[in-house]
């Protein structure tokens, strides 16, 4: 059976692994290496690296650091941040990345989305998705990686979501504003409403404080992959202790 | 040199050759056909769309080659489902004329999966079921994960080495004389799927 993915994210800011809350008071974490050898020897299923500065700051990730991340690894990893092209894709991908993400460029022009998809096939073309819920209804934002550059759509996330997988995004990841950063649990209402409308995996984002969050979210919303960083970084949930417990409750779980 | 990892312009070379480096094998990510004529054992990775993928190797001018080597195969994911005569994948492309042919090596053709509702790509770790023994599967058992990405598959038939199930089950690793394939990632699927790699360079020229 397939199993639940668990899925470390490791934000990236000029060249270290960085977490904020809410997006805001970015603090370190670590260096890049030494934290994806980690994740893979305490079992992650994926890693995903995000350059949360990328779109702000109006530049691309070297692929200098991706293809030594992909010598190490032997799981699979997404690399996101400010790609906008064809060609940035495709460096990525030759770096040796297995997926690559677009979010905020997306957005500004959904085109890419296409493009991407026709030239890599969808498997390995991922969309973020950056929600948040105000009176009652989810909506769309960009450029969440400085508070300074972050902006309102006008995009509803349902809408963008079943455009996106219609231009050819073979998963959504849908990181839930609103539970950013604070531990409270995934947002399982709204993930729940996505579920229904993503032909294609989704994975959470956003939330995850405790093991019984994880349990929660994938019983409760059907995803097929949780993300969390906090959580991690600074061990408050190990992955191995995480992992059977799950397979413990009776969630598919590769341990 | 030990491993040729055909250059078919997919996007996934790299992750392919690092597998092979952390082996310690010698490898070389080519597209010289004396270079694939000289080497014992020959990987053909894959990723993108069958039809993409096949006009990149006939550009290449790698079909002839390819359909005639002696050597130990490997094809991986889309890799493994050009081995095959044709796929479902692209069908309905205006000039396609019906079916896409692959590299006709392998009998049978290449379905669109039916997940039963659930979500496709079939993305992430499945477990190998139904192993026949051969020496590719040493050592791996069955329930052992190994990470798939596609949304087309291999019909089970009697050049299955070992299954899988997602919505129903497929031929995650096939083989037929001295050609294998697996429809997952070896490279990306941890101990197991380097313990496949290690088995296939073991396999005799």
């Amino acid at each position: 059976m397939l199993a639940r993915r668990i899925i470390p994210c490791l934000d990236v800011r000029g060249g270290r692994v960085v977490k904020g809350v809410q997006f805001r008071n970015h603090e370190d974490v670590g260096d890049i290496l030494d934290l994806a050898l980690k994740y893979r020897d305490a079992g992650a299923d994926e890693l995903v690296f995000y350059d949360i500065t990328a779109s702000v700051d109006d530049r691309t990730i070297s692929p200098d650091w991706i293809s030594k991340v992909s010598g190490l690894l032997d799981i699979p990893f997404c690399v996101a941040g400010g790609i906008k092209s064809v060609e940035a894709a495709r460096a990525r991908l030759e770096a040796g990345a297995d997926k690559i993400s677009v979010n905020s460029p997306a957005l500004s022009r959904p085109g890419l989305i296409n493009e991407l998809s026709d030239a890599f096939g969808k498997q390995c073309i991922v969309v973020g998705i950056d929600s948040y819920e105000k009176d009652g209804i989810y909506r769309v934002k960009s450029h969440t990686g400085s508070a300074d550059a972050m902006r309102e759509t006008g995009r509803k996330t349902l809408d963008w979501v079943q455009e996106a997988v219609a231009r050819g995004a073979g998963e959504i990841v849908l990181n839930c504003m609103n539970m950013d950063g604070v531990r409270t649990g995934y947002d399982i209402a709204q993930l729940k409403v996505v579920r229904r409308v993503c032909a294609v995996p989704l994975v959470a984002s956003g939330g995850a404080g405790s093991v019984f969050h994880f349990e929660d979210v994938f019983k409760q919303a059907g995803i097929d992959g949780a993300l969390a960083a906090s959580v991690f970084h600074k061990n408050i949930i190990p992955i191995p202790i995480l992992k059977s417990e799950l397979k413990s409750k009776g969630i598919e779980i590769r341990i | 040199m030990a491993v040729a990892i055909v250059d078919t312009g997919c996007a996934n070379l790299a992750s392919v050759a690092f597998a092979f480096e952390r082996l310690g094998a010698s490898h070389m990510v080519t597209r010289d056909i004396a270079v694939i004529e000289r080497a014992d054992h020959i990987v053909l990775p894959g990723v993108g769309t069958m039809p993409f993928a096949l006009e990149k190797l006939r550009k290449r001018g790698l079909v002839d080659i390819l359909q005639n080597l002696s050597q130990p195969i490997l094809g991986i994911c889309l890799g493994m489902q050009m081995l095959f005569y044709g796929s479902e994948e692209g069908e309905a492309g205006e000039e396609a004329g019906g079916e896409v042919k692959g590299l006709g090596l392998i009998n049978g053709k290449i379905v669109h999966m039916d997940a039963h509702g659930a979500p496709l790509p079939h993305m992430g770790w499945n477990t190998l079921e139904n192993l026949v023994d051969d020496p590719l599967l040493g050592g791996i058992n069955a329930e052992d994960y190994v990470y798939f990405v596609h949304s087309f598959a291999a019909p089970i038939s009697d050049k299955t080495l070992a299954t899988t199930t997602y919505g129903q089950a497929f031929s995650a690793i096939i083989k037929q004389g001295n050609i294998y394939g697996c429809q997952f990632h070896p490279e990306r699927s941890g101990q197991t799927g380097a313990k496949i790699l290690a088995n296939f360079l073991k396999v005799k020229p």
